[in-house]
C-alpha cells in the first residue's frame, strides 16, 4: 500500500530515479563522500595532531626519521589525500552557497580542486622522497 | 544585528522571462538569524574553522616539503613555527582543528538521526565548546612537555 502511494505520487521517470541525480546534479554522492572522508579523518587527525605535538622542537634528522618509518609514511599519505579531498568538497559547498554567478562559482570550485591536487601531490612526493 | 520581524521582507532582485526586474522571496538567512545564539554561532563556526584548517594544510605542505628539501629549509620552517607569530598561528589552528573535529562528530550524529531536540542541541553545543578548550590545552601540554 505504502509502496503504491510512492509510485503514484512521484513525478520522476524510472531512469531519473536510477541515476539518482536531483537538482544538485550529483545526487547524494558529494554529501556521502564528505561524511566518509570525515569519518576516516577522525582517527587520522587524532594521530597526526598527537604526533605533531610530540615532534615539537624536533631536529631535521629526528623529523625525517619519524616520517620515514613505514607506518608513519602510509598514515601521512592517507591523511594528506583525505584531508585535501575533504577540503575540496567543503570548499565546493561554500562556493555553491555564496557565489551567485555560475561561471565564477565554477572557476572557484575548479581552482580550489586544482590547488588541492597540486598541494596534495607535492606533499605526497615529499613524504615519498623521505620514506622511499 | 537587526532582526527582521517578517521573513517575507527577505527578497532578492530577480528577472521575469521578459527581462523586467521583480522582487522575489528569498529563503530567510542572516536577516532573521540572531548570530549570538549558540546554534547559529556554532553552525557558522564549523564552516569558518573548516576554512582555517584548510589553511593549516598549507603549513603541513610547507613543513613536509622543507623536511624533504634539507636541514636549512627545515630550520626556516621550525624557526617560523617556533616564533611568537608561528606559535600563535599553530595555537589557533589546533583550536580550530579540535572544534571542527568535535563539531563534525556532532554533525555525524545528526546525520544518523540523533540529538535533534533543542535541549540536546544546546547540550552537544556546550560539549563541543568545552571539549575544544580541554583538548586544545591538552595538545599544548603534550607539545610543551616534549619540546626540545
Amino acid at each position: 500500500m505504502a509502496e503504491d502511494q510512492v509510485r503514484t505520487t512521484t513525478l520522476r521517470t524510472p531512469l531519473g530515479r536510477v541515476r539518482g541525480l536531483g537538482s544538485a546534479k550529483s545526487g547524494v554522492r558529494h554529501w556521502w563522500v564528505q561524511r566518509v572522508t570525515s569519518a576516516a579523518l577522525l582517527p587520522l587527525t587524532l594521530w597526526f595532531v598527537i604526533s605533531a605535538a610530540l615532534l615539537a622542537g624536533a631536529t631535521h634528522a629526528e623529523t625525517v626519521a619519524w616520517i620515514a618509518r613505514p607506518w608513519n609514511a602510509v598514515l601521512l599519505l592517507l591523511t594528506i589525500g583525505l584531508s585535501f579531498y575533504h577540503t575540496a568538497l567543503g570548499a565546493q559547498v561554500i562556493f555553491e552557497d555564496y557565489i551567485n554567478q555560475e561561471w565564477l562559482r565554477m572557476a572557484y570550485i575548479l581552482g580550489v580542486k586544482a590547488l588541492c591536487w597540486l598541494l596534495g601531490l607535492a606533499a605526497a612526493l615529499a613524504v615519498l622522497r623521505i620514506a622511499v | 544585528m537587526s532582526i527582521m520581524q517578517d521573513s517575507r521582507e527577505a527578497t532578492m532582485i530577480g528577472r521575469r522571462s521578459d527581462g523586467t526586474p521583480v522582487r522575489r522571496p528569498l529563503s530567510p538567512h542572516l536577516q532573521v538569524y540572531d548570530m549570538l545564539q549558540m546554534t547559529s554561532a556554532l553552525s557558522i563556526s564549523g564552516r569558518i574553522t573548516g576554512v582555517i584548517w584548510s589553511l593549516g594544510l598549507l603549513l603541513l605542505v610547507w613543513w613536509l616539503l622543507a623536511a624533504a628539501a634539507g636541514p636549512e629549509a627545515f630550520a626556516r620552517v621550525q624557526g617560523f613555527l617556533g616564533s611568537f607569530l608561528g606559535l600563535l598561528i599553530l595555537f589557533g589552528m589546533s583550536a580550530a582543528a579540535w572544534f571542527h573535529t568535535l563539531n563534525g562528530i556532532r554533525h555525524l550524529a545528526w546525520d544518523a538521526g540523533y540529538g535533534y531536540t533543542i535541549p540536546a542541541t544546546y547540550r552537544s553545543g556546550r560539549a563541543v565548546l568545552i571539549g575544544t578548550a580541554v583538548l586544545t590545552v591538552l595538545t599544548w601540554i603534550i607539545a610543551i612537555a616534549f619540546w626540545g
